[in-house]
């Protein structure tokens, strides 16, 4: 064990057991899975990407690239789970990743002495020949070799949340600078979010030893979190990662609400997903520690010096007795004196002349190697380093653990997600937000302020600012007494002559001799760099390597480090999960469901539901003993044209039009006539959009002067209603015309056959349902159960039919009502299908014709194009291509052989032809089984079809049951004469 | 994104359906409209990197068509206006 006897912030009183690799071991509350795994000694966790090379763990914190482990197991698995960031829970289950057969002899590490091959662009040059072998050989092969963590393949057992965040000002990130602005902010009044990734405020300030107003920085940092707790106006979300900032101020994130639990609690979600608008926002980011690129520094055991001074002051974990200190920065002394107060035994190795600490270290028993460099590193975990002093002479060293301090940079990915350009900073040598997005100021060492009070001190001097920018005016920032802490560093971006693999990129095992090798191939510019070498991609998105590579392309290709420049940040800035972006919008509840009012009715009558966009329609309603569905919707029709049918046709589109204007506004909507319509008349329309073709159908009533009700297909309810909008709104604002879509105030049954009239005088006794008083095309108002009810004589089944309207609200006691009167007519509930059939038989396009390609001439109704007025969609209706007589147009087939089938989407041929493209003569929109007519009918678009009738045709259909010889016919085939329909 | 309706203030943009260019005039409601005037009104679209007065429809709020400045290269939204109320 490696856990000190005391100190750090973990609760010991709270013994928690875990397991890694199926092996248990014990921690504290307060851990992290990493910090638990040093504290057990356990250096050795994963396999690198495409060498094998064994990994520990490099860092304390989000930026992690090796410690990726495969955490819980079944469903809940999850893979690729940084160790550093995952909170220890009592029972957590861990598994190291990409080794075979263990983790400690993995096969696959013999990849390291095929590495000649495995250099950058690889997969580009070796795997090239025969191409053949790319898909079947080659790439799965290197799928199994090369990756991560694997998927479980099963479905997402979690739930997960979304949340809409509004505040004044949000700070990102709860370490020193964003607790400054955050206090500050919330003392003035602001409504502040403040999201930290963390399970715990305060950052740096939990790793390191410092004083603030002479209280330990922790401390204050557990104060900051209690005041800021205590005031209402303040929202703090721990364990949050923002991810993204998108245009309009907007930011996501992601709270992971049970992550640190064994199991969510009930109806709980495992994270929620955040988008929070701020008027104002700090990046409070920090800054990100860089490794130094030396041999063998990738073997376990070599960690950045931050993630050492982590694991001893808040874990009180010791990962190693024997250390190294690589400091090319100050910081790094830092983490040495933390080395030997927990009892280590220290080497600090400085490439610098000199370091302001460097007396009272000695004085402390610390070796001290000024000017010289760590070379090389064996052991793994690490046994010995080699390290060349200042004259040039070798000395190899026993240690368990080396630190590396190579300097700091900001981390400013977030602030260009939306293009801003980083910026080189010559005075900390790294890269700077200079031209950060409207409302977004970094602050503190995400800023370049790396010293704890020049930290704090700009955290409060942001807050300032967006408060004075918000309210006008803003209180002096407060000021913080602080221990001294020293910042300085002295790049030191490659070591020279070392022997072992040097790596860049620890996820992606990019070597420095890989970015050597791009640059002499050519690929200098930065983004090429990346995609040829892969160097900042996968989970980490070179978070700790970017610069270090970068630095090496400008030298390679001599170049400063400014003009060679650095890569954009795209969001997510972490991993984030895929469930938790559906949030709830998953199966049932992907998209809302509109049911009808009479949806509960239906259902207790056997409806099969069929979705008609968003909304339930019963498709056909089966009877005990009917054998498929053919049977019943059979049944449903012959009922319907013997005796009486009642359809549920709420869905269709329902838009009222009032005002002086409206006769005229209907004029150019439509391609016929309104203006003229009677009042207690409705009229069939066809609507075109601009450029020509046919948008939708449906028909008009005029119930006043100036009082309209449209009628949509189901399909175009919210399309129509969107054009009648820009119709009036932007074509023609100077009509006197309002339009509200009333779709979901009325419930409408189609009562069709021979009997609906009996059984409508039945239902509504007071009305005067004869031909005289209620013509074909007639409609009315009537009273019913104290409201307004209507009834329009129209019809879609090509029978006696009516649709009768009441307030949705009643729509239910409608339906029942409606079959109270009909059982002495054996009145049938029908669906969709047997709608259709009828449709069918009647030759009315409906949604299959009305595709978006089709002319009201195609469709038959070129003659209601009015040449009076004008209307959208006129001028380009005359075209010559839309105008043109050999379109395809709308006609009935009949198969010679009555007893064959004929299917939508076959496509017609001249008897004989080849089947090719340039003999197609059109195509089956709709087909159906009539059992009017006891045989197969369709309806088609053909060229010149309205010329053809008696001619025959092949209806050619390769993929599902091949040719069928059909007659071209007439496309009404029940009641062409309109008898039945004014009977 | 965020989009400032005139009618019921800043909102998301997920409420809103959009249409493209707001410059365009439909030609006049004359029955022998030239073809060629309306072929351009109905196909020809500017596509400029800058600043662009755009139609966008408040389906899920107000029901409002809105003229939107918004500057392509850079996604900045200057403003909004009724479009029944804007200059054309």
């Amino acid at each position: 064990m490696s856990r000190l006897a005391t100190g750090g912030l973990i609760d010991r009183s709270c013994p928690l057991t875990f397991s890694f690799d199926g092996k248990l071991y014990a921690g504290f509350e307060g851990d992290t899975l990493a910090s638990a795994l040093v504290a057990n000694d356990v250096r050795l966790v994963g396999r690198s990407f495409k060498y094998h090379r064994p990994r520990g763990i490099l860092t304390a914190g989000g930026e992690e690239p090796n410690a990726l482990v495969t955490l819980r197991s079944g469903a809940y698995a999850e893979p690729n789970t940084r160790a550093t960031a995952v909170s220890l829970f009592d029972g957590l289950e861990a598994a190291s990743q990409n080794r075979w057969p263990s983790l400690r002899f993995d096969l696959l590490a013999a990849n390291q002495l095929a590495a000649p091959i495995f250099v950058a662009g690889f997969y580009y040059k070796t795997f090239m020949w025969p191409a053949k072998f790319w898909e079947k050989l080659y790439e799965p092969l290197i799928r199994r070799a090369a990756g991560l963590g694997a998927l479980s393949m099963l479905p997402d057992p979690d739930h997960y949340d979304r949340e809409h965040g509004f505040c004044d000002l949000l700070v990102i990130g709860g370490g020193a600078a964003g607790l400054a602005a955050a206090l500050a902010a919330g003392r003035a009044g602001l409504r502040v979010m403040l999201v930290d990734e963390d399970a715990r405020l305060g950052g740096r300030l939990l790793a390191e030893r410092h004083q603030i107003d002479g209280i330990a920085s922790a401390l204050w940092a557990e104060q900051a979190a209690a005041e800021l707790a205590a005031l209402p106006n303040v929202e703090v979300l721990n364990r949050t990662t923002l991810f993204g900032i998108y245009d309009g101020r907007e930011y996501c994130a992601v709270e992971r609400v049970a992550d640190h639990l064994p199991q969510a609690a009930a109806g709980q979600p495992r994270q929620r997903l955040w988008k929070i608008v701020a008027r104002r926002a700090i990046l409070a980011t920090g800054a990100i520690e860089r490794p130094l690129v030396f041999g063998g520094n990738d073997r376990p055991g070599v960690m950045t010096a931050s993630a050492v001074s982590t694991y001893i002051n808040r874990y009180a974990a010791l990962p190693g007795r024997r250390a190294i200190v690589f400091a090319a920065s100050d910081s790094g002394w830092a983490t040495a004196a933390d080395l030997i107060d927990a009892g280590a035994q220290v080497t600090i190795v400085d490439p610098r002349e000199a370091a302001p600490a460097a007396d009272t270290l000695r004085q402390r028993g610390a070796d001290i190697l000024m000017g010289a460099v760590v070379s090389d590193v064996s052991g793994a975990p690490v046994r010995r380093v080699t390290v060349r002093l200042a004259d040039g002479s070798m000395r190899t060293l026993p240690a368990d653990l080396v630190a590396m301090a190579g300097g700091w940079s900001p981390a400013i990915g977030l602030g260009s997600n939306l293009g801003a350009k980083p910026v080189w900073s010559e005075k900390i040598n790294a890269f700077l937000l200079d031209d950060a997005p409207a409302g977004l100021a970094p602050a503190g060492a995400a800023a370049g302020h790396f010293a704890l009070g020049d930290a704090l001190a700009d955290g409060a001097a942001q807050a300032a600012a967006a408060i004075a920018d918000l309210n006008g005016k803003a209180p002096a920032p407060a000021r913080y007494r602080t221990s001294e802490d020293r910042a300085e560093a002295t790049p030191l971006w490659h070591v020279p002559g070392k022997r072992g693999k040097a790596f860049v990129d620890f996820q992606n095992d990019v070597t420095d001799a890989d970015i050597a090798l791009a640059a002499r191939e050519g690929f200098v510019s930065i983004e090429h760099l990346k995609r040829y070498t892969t160097l900042g991609m996968a989970t980490d998105q070179g978070k700790t390597s970017q610069l270090n590579g970068h630095a090496l392309l400008a030298a390679a290709t001599g170049k400063t480090i400014a003009e060679a420049g650095t890569v954009l940040s795209r969001p997510p800035y972490q991993p984030v999960a895929i469930g938790v972006l559906a949030g709830h919008h998953r199966d049932a509840h992907f998209r809302p469901e509109r049911r009808t009012a009479s949806h509960g009715w239906a259902a207790a009558q056997g409806a099969s539901f069929v979705d008609a966009g968003m909304w339930k329609r019963a498709q056909w309603f089966a009877r005990p003993g009917e054998r498929d569905w053919l049977e019943t919707v059979n049944r449903e029709v012959r009922m319907t044209r013997g005796s009486v049918g009642i359809c549920d046709v709420s869905t269709l589109g329902k838009i009222d039009i009032l005002g002086p204007d409206a006769p005229t506004l209907l004029d150019r909507l439509y391609i016929n006539t309104f203006s003229t319509l009677p009042i207690g008349k409705a009229r069939y329309g066809v609507m075109l959009r601009e450029d020509g073709f046919v948008m939708d159908d449906g028909t008009t009533t005029r119930f006043g002067q100036d009082c309209f009700f449209m009628t949509t297909t189901t399909a175009n309810a919210a399309r129509v209603m969107q054009h009648i909008d820009y119709a009036r709104q932007v074509l023609w604002p100077e009509l006197d015309v309002q339009a509200t879509s009333v779709t979901e105030q009325w419930a409408t049954y189609s009562v069709a056959g021979p009997n609906a009239r009996k059984l409508l005088q039945h239902a509504f006794p007071a009305i005067d349902l004869s031909n005289e008083a209620l013509p074909y095309m007639g409609a009315a108002k009537f009273a019913w159960e104290g409201f307004e009810a209507r009834i329009f004589r129209v019809s879609f089944s090509g029978e006696l039919a009516y649709e009768v309207s009441a307030p949705a609200l009643l729509g239910d006691r409608l339906i029942r009502h409606l079959f109270e009167a009909g059982l002495s007519f054996d009145a049938v509930p029908y669906g969709t299908e047997a709608l259709g059939v009828m449709r069918i038989e009647k030759g009315h396009p409906a949604g299959n014709e009305l595709n978006g390609q089709t002319t009201a001439t195609d469709l038959g109704m070129g003659r209601m194009m009015s040449a009076k007025k004008d209307y959208i969609g006129r001028a380009m209706a005359q075209r010559p291509g839309l105008a043109d007589p050999a379109r395809p147009a709308l006609v009935g087939l009949k198969p010679i052989d009555r007893t064959l089938r004929i299917r939508a989407g076959a496509h017609l041929l001249a008897p004989g032809a080849s089947a090719v493209a340039a003999n197609d003569r059109g195509f089956v929109t709709s087909a159906a089984w009539s059992p009017t007519l006891g045989h197969a009918i369709a309806i088609a678009l053909l060229t010149h079809g309205p010329d053809r009738y008696g001619e025959r045709i092949i209806v050619h259909d390769p993929v599902r049951g091949g040719d069928v010889e059909a007659e071209i016919c007439h496309p009404v085939f029940v009641d062409r004469e309109g008898t039945r329909v004014r009977g | 994104m965020r989009l400032p309706c005139p009618y019921c203030g800043e909102r998301d943009a997920q409420e809103f359906v959009y249409r493209g260019d707001a410059a365009l005039q439909r030609p006049p409601a004359d029955i022998a409209t030239n073809a060629a005037d309306m072929f351009d009104y109905v196909y020809l679209r500017e596509n400029p990197a800058g600043p662009i007065r755009e139609h966008w429809y408040h389906a899920q709020g107000c029901r409002n068509w809105i003229v939107v400045t918004r500057d392509t290269s850079s996604h900045a939204i200057e403003g909004a206006v009724l479009a029944k109320a804007a200059d054309r």
